[in-house]
């Protein structure tokens, strides 16, 4: 599975299991009106931790964190290379 | 060397010893001189339980204290104790190397018991220093006597004893004191027996009171020996008892009665529930009889005279407060006419500002079907600051797969607040036990 398919797989599986309403996911679509919470967020990076063995939020320090789905994917994509 | 065993009589057996309680008397453990201990702050330090129970009787009334040392306490562990403790002599295991801990005053307990020329000489009301388990942070001493230890019960004949739990530890003492008040033997467990092992010796020591923590009759519940006694009482304490480890152990001895009994080194045994239920009746606390309980920003207080007189050391700490309450660290939340146990106030995890007890969370865990025990910690997170994750021990047969990982965290997602259920279940076939029978709790 690519990084994208691995993320937008994890996203569905969090917001099923917190029973969340999900917006319609797009590159664009901003993490923050997605309808996942911060609890969403902290499960869903740990996760993503588990399956990429990466955590890039931990690794970024103070640096740029992504705001949108798009960028998120691209954050995981960096942090593989 | 005597052979532990059955029969009737006042004894203690541990896996190898069986000490004859009633030759105490006439004979000693501890060589020629015990006299050289007298008035002594003493620390004892031995390996087999028989040697310790040996040296506490023939010491109370010749020392001035005793300080109990956990078995496997490193060189290290009895250092920090004796200079803790203010310690003065050293009683040591005669079948060891002695430990060098800077005391002059040496002596070397061994058994079988040598006869004794000339009766001991009980001059003092000696102070009995126990180290706490010390669940959260680094242990501290405090000082019972003899009254205090022994307020939480009346002799009754014919309990025949046993505990999981080393007689040097506050649990462990209550149940060697008890039998010690009667007339029956009282069987031991050593730390390098099995479980199962354990199971069959009680059973052919026929023992009816069997007391240990809720992580030790979890280990019970898994065995394949566990048919091999028939308890007339099984007794928890020490640790949380929740519904799932009551209901088990009563639908597997179903002519026991089932207690869980609050207590703590500091504070004593402050009450016993046997009604099958986790918590306690709210009309425990209201009662002011020889125990006082009260309830301050959600945390159990216990005053009685049970209770230590005091923590041992320079620098101390108060034990009880202004009216003299111990304040144990225990919090609880009221729901109805009853109290649950939901943790220690310095275990919590903070997931992103909301605070969540590792043990109302295994409570959940261990109410599924398939689970058995378990073990909730903090993952960190960089998002909320930390996360909840368990280990699980499945029962027999559970399969241990994807489809069950799922059927968990959705039934704790059911009974839990969002926050509080866990993200992240691992299987695994047991989980660690300290030395005290309690679950070991990540820093």
């Amino acid at each position: 599975m690519t990084t994208r398919l691995t993320i937008l797989a994890a996203i569905c599986e969090v917001a099923a299991e917190q029973r969340k309403t999900l917006a319609a996911l797009s590159d664009d679509l901003p993490l923050m009106e997605s309808g996942l919470d911060s609890l969403c967020f902290a499960i869903l990076v740990a996760r993503l931790e588990d399956a990429l063995g990466t955590d890039p939020f931990t690794a970024a320090g103070d640096g740029r964190l992504p705001a949108t789905v798009g960028e998120l994917i691209a954050f995981y994509d960096n942090a593989l290379v | 060397m005597t052979a532990a065993g059955g029969g009737r009589g006042r004894r203690v057996a541990t896996r190898d010893f069986a000490l004859e309680l009633d030759r105490l008397s006439g004979a000693s453990s501890l060589g020629e001189d015990p006299a050289r201990l007298e008035g002594r702050a003493v620390l004892l330090a031995v390996g087999d339980m028989a040697k310790a129970a040996a040296a506490l009787i023939e010491l109370d009334g010749v020392a001035r204290q005793i300080v109990l040392c956990p078995p496997g306490a490193g060189i290290d562990a009895l250092v920090a104790l004796a200079r803790a403790a203010a310690a003065d002599a050293l009683v040591h295991d005669g079948d060891a190397p002695t430990p060098e801990i800077g005391v002059e005053t040496r002596v070397a307990c061994r058994l079988p018991l040598q006869p004794l020329s000339a009766p001991r000489a009980a001059r003092f009301s000696t102070e009995w220093i126990l180290p706490t388990s010390g669940t959260s942070g680094p242990p501290k001493l405090v000082a019972h006597t003899l009254a205090t230890l022994t307020a939480a019960f009346h002799p009754v004949a014919g309990e025949r004893w046993a505990t999981f739990y080393d007689i040097r530890r506050y649990g462990g003492l209550q149940i060697l004191l008890r039998a010690l008040s009667g007339a029956e033997p009282l069987t031991l467990s050593d730390p390098n027996e099995s479980v199962d092992a354990f199971l069959v010796r009680l059973g052919e020591a026929g023992a009816t009171h069997i007391s240990g923590t809720p992580s030790h009759w979890r280990k019970v519940l898994m065995s394949g020996e566990a048919r091999k006694i028939a308890p007339q009482r099984v007794r928890l304490s020490g640790e949380i008892a929740d519904d799932a480890v009551l209901a088990g152990l009563s639908a597997l001895y179903p002519q026991a009665r089932v207690e869980h009994a609050y207590a703590s080194t500091e504070a004593g045994v402050a009450f016993v529930v046997s009604d099958g239920r986790a918590g306690f009746p709210a009309s425990v606390v209201a009662d002011d009889g020889e125990v006082a309980l009260r309830v301050v920003d959600d945390v159990l207080r216990v005053r009685s005279n049970r209770a230590a007189l005091r923590y041992v050391g320079a620098d101390a700490p108060a034990l009880k407060d202004a009216d003299g309450f111990v304040d144990t660290g225990d919090v609880v939340a009221r729901s109805g006419e009853r109290y649950l146990f939901v943790g220690r106030r310095g275990g919590i995890i903070n997931v992103g500002g909301a605070k969540v007890h590792p043990e109302e969370v295994e409570a959940a865990l261990n109410a599924h079907r398939a689970v058995r025990a378990s073990r909730v910690f903090a993952r960190k997170s960089p998002i909320t600051g930390a996360l909840v994750a368990a280990e699980v021990v499945l029962r027999d047969g559970a399969a241990a797969d994807e489809g069950m990982k799922r059927d968990i965290l959705a039934a704790c997602r059911a009974a839990l607040p969002a926050h509080k259920a866990p993200s992240f279940v691992t299987f695994v076939a047991e989980l660690p036990i300290t030395d005290g029978g309690k679950l070991v709790r990540h820093g």
